[in-house]
């Protein structure tokens, strides 16, 4: 191990990103207390892409990796993105 | 040791990473039978997810995120060679693992007391919509506790290599990639939690 790539998070930071992704739970939990209809899905979901926007680039370290890493990381969520839009293309045009 | 060890640093950190893929993968799959089965029937998703406990279900996602955390900071704690605090981190994360599986094992066990649970007379009564939401939380919830209890095991199993000190300042990979596997438990139950706890 003789790169120096090693990226040390700082206790403080990593805290910090705790108390937002405990923020953002609450924030979850309350406006799906709401009436919002269909709105109601697309906040829910918005605020877990941001969590788990946080929780892979700062707990995973994913904003401190090499170009490689993200490249396939954005592959995968790619290749997710066309499961899921084809099926629907399937689904609700059928 | 006399013999110095092939360490590839960079390729295990690949390896796990695309192991990962291929469990977000599996996860999207479900949430993608979710999806077009919530398209088919809101109602009876509805309903169902109504009796689903908020705060269960939003302990859980407290109790995770903390040992996501706790986790992070461990990895923090090894390349700082901190031995001690490392531990006492995994045992932290661990504690956590053990909480959500209690608080999990009350859920099902009022769901199943209840009559819910797949097969059940109950479900195969109700509206077909009905046994599908319940299916599929089972299903979800079911292969996301089984991930739980495999971190854990994984993590316990990293902390008696760093005790032991095979797993230091020096070489940690091992505990980031186990790390990494805890972190993604987390990163599914984000979005389990809304999914089927909430938005319904």
């Amino acid at each position: 191990m003789t790169e120096a790539s090693h990226h040390i998070i700082s206790y403080r930071k990593l805290s910090a990103v705790w108390g937002l992704l405990l923020l953002l739970t609450a924030a979850t939990v309350l406006i799906t207390r709401l009436d919002l209809g269909p709105y109601k899905i697309v906040g829910a979901l918005s605020i877990a892409c941001i969590k788990s926007g946080l929780v892979i680039a700062i707990f995973m370290h994913m904003k401190y990796e090499g170009r490689l890493l993200r490249i396939l990381l954005f592959v995968a969520l790619v290749t997710l993105a066309i499961f899921i839009g084809f099926t629907f293309f399937d689904v609700l045009y059928r | 040791m006399s013999h110095s060890e092939h360490k590839d640093y960079a390729g295990a950190k690949l390896g796990m990473w695309l192991f990962l893929f291929t469990e977000i993968i599996l996860f999207g799959g479900l949430f993608i039978l979710y999806a077009v089965y919530l398209h088919r029937y809101p109602r009876e998703f509805s309903s169902g997810g109504h009796e689903l406990n908020v705060i269960y279900g939003a302990t859980n996602t407290m109790v995770l995120l903390t040992s996501s955390l706790m986790v992070a900071m461990a990895v923090t704690a090894i390349q700082g060679g901190r031995k001690l605090l490392t531990l006492r981190l995994l045992v932290g994360t661990i504690l956590c693992a053990a909480i959500f599986m209690g608080i999990k094992y009350v859920e099902w066990s009022a769901k199943i007391h209840h009559g819910i649970y797949p097969g059940s007379a109950k479900l195969a009564a109700g509206p077909p919509g009905e046994s599908i939401f319940f299916g599929l939380y089972y299903l979800s919830t079911g292969l996301h506790g089984l991930h739980v209890l495999i971190g854990g095991s994984v993590l316990a199993w990293i902390g008696v290599k760093v005790r032991r000190g095979v797993v230091t300042g020096d070489d940690f990979v091992l505990l980031e990639n186990g790390a990494l596997y805890w972190h993604l438990v987390d990163l599914i139950w984000i979005f389990i939690f809304p999914l089927y706890y909430l938005m319904l």
